[in-house]
């Protein structure tokens, strides 16, 4: 018997959440004044927690790190948010959002949560266009929808290329609604650095303020993270710079387990490294993929051509070009999931078709989407279909209407026209599937620690599909731990405000002042970002589209290396009583100098592929990846000292409702 | 290169310019990446590096917040400081960074200002009063003319990165605030309160010591998401015809 109870109801995959939520405890509105809620992270799901939370009437404390709640990274997500309404009435239905999230992850999530997810996304768009979300809309006035990868339906709600900034808006004025009201108190420029639990609960966190340095106790009933993912173990990522691990990973020490940390989302269509001095990557919204084709040449001569500049891309003609996922993958071409995708640019780069200097970018290319709208609109307008510069300028205004911000942000980056030339575009760290683990109520295995949106592991298995981070996000923030949480603070109307002047607090507080001070006070030579890049460079050669045996036992030694030598050599200018990026930086690298090597022990622990883990010895013939009936389980490690002597447990993974079969895209 | 950096420790520190070479610039750097070689440097030599704000670093979460010779974000429209590249520059060129300057933005340290009075401006009314209970009408129950969803979209997508008041010689927030009043008047569902909303939120404006608009049209060409003016005039009538109701 697992020492995992993911506390699934009884009954049938459909009627589970609507029974529970009939069964669990409430809280009257008169108790929910008397009780305090952390929220730390104000992204859609912890933004959308808070707001909630504060309008139920618990009083909420939240914290982020940086200068205001609307700039958490949730602000990046471009493409859209998925939702099973049917408005288009293409077959979607909850069912098949519920089918194609199970299937998509490759069948490594858990199946009730994944239906309730779909079950309330069609809730999540209600809600945020009466908050004044300001959805694309077609002419008629009605909602417009669009298609995304690993799916046959169009389900996506988009707000042009930036729908995630739409959504967190709509999260922060629902926040904002509710600070005004003075039931969320809003701590800007915090950061947390300790869970403090008495009695075996979470009662509350100690955080730093980046400001003035200050070191503050902060109690409450329940504390939840809401802090999104931990790509930025890469150092190179499309994640912001901010973006870090710390707060779970010091929830997984003390006491939550980490679950399936290898699982990572490698996004197929950003814009390729270009130098040394790069800090992150850009993504380019799968939206794209709707009307973008990916290629690179058929032959050689003509790769090199490209590489020296005496051949333009658009020089080569159609038969010399091999559209390799129309050419792999014929039923879903160029919209397969990001899984495949990013794994056949690889494929086709290290074959040694790259089609820039270093050999790691592929084409996507937009001519045939002009010349297919341009000639509609010719049509549409009475206009001649022939007149090829007609056509092309008809096509271009309808690219420019639909994807103008993506394509302006890539010619600002790479100083190439995308309208004129094919995009360049290559694989890169985008979204971390594994997180802290969780129950069906989004409760961690510390009682009274939640973990919602990125930061949990809950929802997509080996593999996210394109715009249902959004989903999750709101999803559990709005509909899901509203509710739950209210079962376990059912319990606690009678407990009174939490001091903080206890032991534990006191005991809390100390370590996170031991461990700046070890920083501060270390006097060694090398910066913080030295050790970072170092750590992305192992983390992205040994752990990353690839993987095997040999390089992730390797990966795990280097990591631990060079772990020892941060502590030994790293050096941190000023002090700890004033704003001090290089210190607060410091801490986040120490926690992704951990979490690398726990990160690297899972996937060499997974012995298959699956998703965006992929391990070279476990491949079919034709290259996919080949799951193993034996690794259907959750993995979740339990903290002992140091990421080598982590404890594994599982959680079986059942599919009742779905057949497992192999993931076909062809 | 030679760089020009206004320094200040902290908001009582009074603060001064300091002078910085700086050579190993790509041209596909960024001006943030460049910056980072800089603190690179300078922590190399055991000195303070510059501390300034950034984030995302896609031009798309507002942190970021430089005056770059003499202009909000730098020479280029319609960007923010971090999707800036050096190659907009020369060899040899000085380059004056500084903080946004606004009596309403007071400095946290050298680079680094504190926005949380635009916060402040939209707990004041920035928001439809509708709780997350999951009980709203279908989505599709109002249809919205498309023109009016893509002109709220428009008016919505800033970034309250704060340009607009620092290229602003009255120091004005009237194009951000502007902005939010607008996108809400647009939709059916954020008409029932809009007489609130304007006065309240100009309240606040007012209260955090923001200037008044003169009508300069500074901070449309400085607005990384090129917010137009007519958001101001939008609300001007918001406002009047909201005071006139009382």
């Amino acid at each position: 018997m697992s020492v995992l109870d993911s506390k699934i109801p009884e009954g049938p995959l459909a009627e589970k959440w609507t029974k529970h939520k009939n069964e669990i405890n409430l809280v009257n509105p008169a108790n929910k004044r008397l009780i305090d809620v952390i929220i730390v992270g104000t992204g859609l799901a912890g933004g959308s927690a808070a707001a909630t939370l504060a309008e139920l009437g618990y009083n909420v404390k939240a914290f982020c790190f940086q200068d205001s709640p609307r700039r958490a990274h949730s602000i990046a997500a471009q493409g859209g948010i998925n939702a099973a309404k049917n408005y288009q009435g293409d077959g979607d239905s909850t069912y098949r959002l519920f089918y194609d999230t199970v299937k998509g992850g490759d069948y490594r999530s858990r199946e009730e949560n994944v239906y309730r997810l779909a079950e309330v996304s069609t809730n999540i768009i209600d809600q945020c266009v009466a908050q004044g979300v300001p959805f694309a809309r077609e002419y008629g006035g009605l909602l417009d929808n669009r298609s995304f990868g690993g799916v046959l339906v169009s389900r996506t709600f988009y707000a042009k290329g930036q729908t995630g900034q739409q959504l967190l808006l709509g999260a922060y004025a629902a926040m904002n609604r509710q600070i005004g009201r003075g039931k969320i108190k809003m701590f800007t420029r915090h950061e947390m650095l300790d869970v403090v639990v008495i009695d075996g609960k979470a009662r509350g966190i100690i955080a730093r303020n980046l400001v003035t340095g200050e070191i503050e106790r902060h109690s409450a009933h329940a504390v939840v993270l809401g802090t999104g993912g931990y790509g930025n173990a890469f150092y190179l990522s499309t994640y912001a710079m901010g973006s870090n691990v710390t707060a779970a990973w010091k929830a997984h020490k003390r006491g939550a387990f980490f679950a399936n940390p290898c699982y990572t989302q490698i996004h197929p269509t950003c814009i390729p490294v270009s130098g040394d001095h790069q800090s992150k990557l850009t993504l380019m919204s799968e939206s794209l993929r709707n009307d973008g084709r990916i290629w690179v040449p058929k032959h050689k001569k003509d790769v090199d051509a490209i590489r020296e500049g005496s051949l333009k891309p658009t020089e080569i003609a159609e038969e010399d070009r091999d559209y390799y996922l129309e050419r792999r993958y014929p039923a879903f071409g160029n919209l397969v999931p990001r899984d495949v995708a990013s794994r056949a640019a690889k494929e086709r780069c290290d074959a040694g078709y790259g089609v820039n200097k270093t050999g790691e970018a592929v084409y996507l290319d937009f001519a045939a989407a002009i010349e297919r709208y341009g000639k509609e609109q010719a049509y549409v307008k009475g206009l001649d279909g022939e007149d090829k510069a007609l056509v092309d300028k008809l096509g271009k205004e309808v690219i420019e209407k639909k994807y103008g911000n993506l394509f302006q942000m890539y010619e600002k980056i790479v100083d190439q026209n995308p309208y004129e030339t094919p995009m360049m575009i290559y694989p890169a760290v985008h979204y971390t599937m594994g997180g802290l683990w969780v129950d069906y109520n989004l409760m961690t295995t510390v009682p009274g620690l939640y973990a919602i949106g990125e930061a949990n592991f809950s929802d997509h298995g080996a593999n996210r599909l394109g715009a249902s981070a959004l989903m999750q996000g709101l999803a559990d923030g709005y509909f899901v731990l509203p509710y739950t949480i209210g079962d376990y603070l059912a319990h606690d109307i009678r407990t009174g405000p939490i001091p903080t002047d206890t032991k534990e607090f006191d005991a809390a507080e100390a370590n996170v002042r031991d461990n700046i001070d070890k920083l501060i006070n270390n006097q060694g030579s090398k910066s913080v970002d030295y050790f970072h890049k170092k750590l992305g460079k192992i983390m992205w050669n040994k752990c990353g589209m690839a993987r095997n045996e040999k390089d992730l036992k390797e990966a795990i030694s280097e990591i631990a290396e060079l772990r020892e030598q941060f502590y030994k050599d790293v050096f941190v200018p000023g002090t700890e009583n004033e704003y001090n990026e290089e210190l607060a930086k410091a801490g986040r690298v120490a926690d992704f100098l951990e979490l690398g090597e726990l990160f690297a022990k899972d996937a060499l622990e997974r012995e298959e592929s699956a998703g965006g883990h992929f391990r070279e010895e476990y491949q079919t013939e034709g290259g996919e990846a080949l799951r193993r009936p034996e690794y259907q389980y959750v993995s979740a490690w339990e903290y002992k000292g140091k990421p080598s002597e982590a404890v594994h447990h599982k959680e079986e993974l059942n599919y009742e409702n779905i057949e497992v079969k192999e993931r076909s895209y062809k | 290169m030679k760089l020009k950096i206004w320094r200040q420790k902290n908001e009582e520190d009074k603060g001064r310019m300091v002078d910085y070479d700086i050579s190993d610039v790509s041209p596909d750097m960024s001006f943030l990446e460049m910056l980072d070689v800089l603190n690179q440097d300078l922590i190399d030599k055991g000195e303070e590096p510059v501390a300034f704000d950034h984030d995302c670093r896609e031009g798309i979460c507002g942190t970021c917040s430089l005056y770059i010779n003499g202009r909000a974000h730098g020479p280029q429209r319609k960007i923010t400081a971090c999707q800036l590249h050096m190659r907009s520059f020369k060899d040899g060129d000085t380059i004056y960074i500084e903080p946004w300057r606004a009596k309403s933005f007071p400095v946290v340290k050298d680079l680094i200002v504190d926005r949380s009075s635009f916060d402040r401006i939209q707990q004041a009314g920035g928001f439809i009063s509708v709780n997350t209970s999951g009980n709203t009408q279908d989505a599709n129950a109002i249809p919205i003319e498309k023109e009016n969803a893509d002109n709220a979209f428009d008016a919505a997508t800033c970034i309250g990165c704060g340009a607009c008041v620092a290229a602003c010689k009255n120091s004005s927030a009237m194009l951000f605030v502007g902005a939010k009043v607008s996108q809400f008047s647009l939709l059916p569902q954020g008409r029932v309160e809009a007489t609130d909303r304007v006065l309240n939120m100009v309240k606040q404006m007012d209260e955090e010591g923001f200037g008044n608009c003169t009508n300069t049209g500074a901070c449309e060409i400085e607005c990384p998401k090129g917010i137009s003016l007519e958001y101001i005039a939008r609300m001007n009538r918001e406002y009047l015809s909201a005071s006139l109701k009382g």
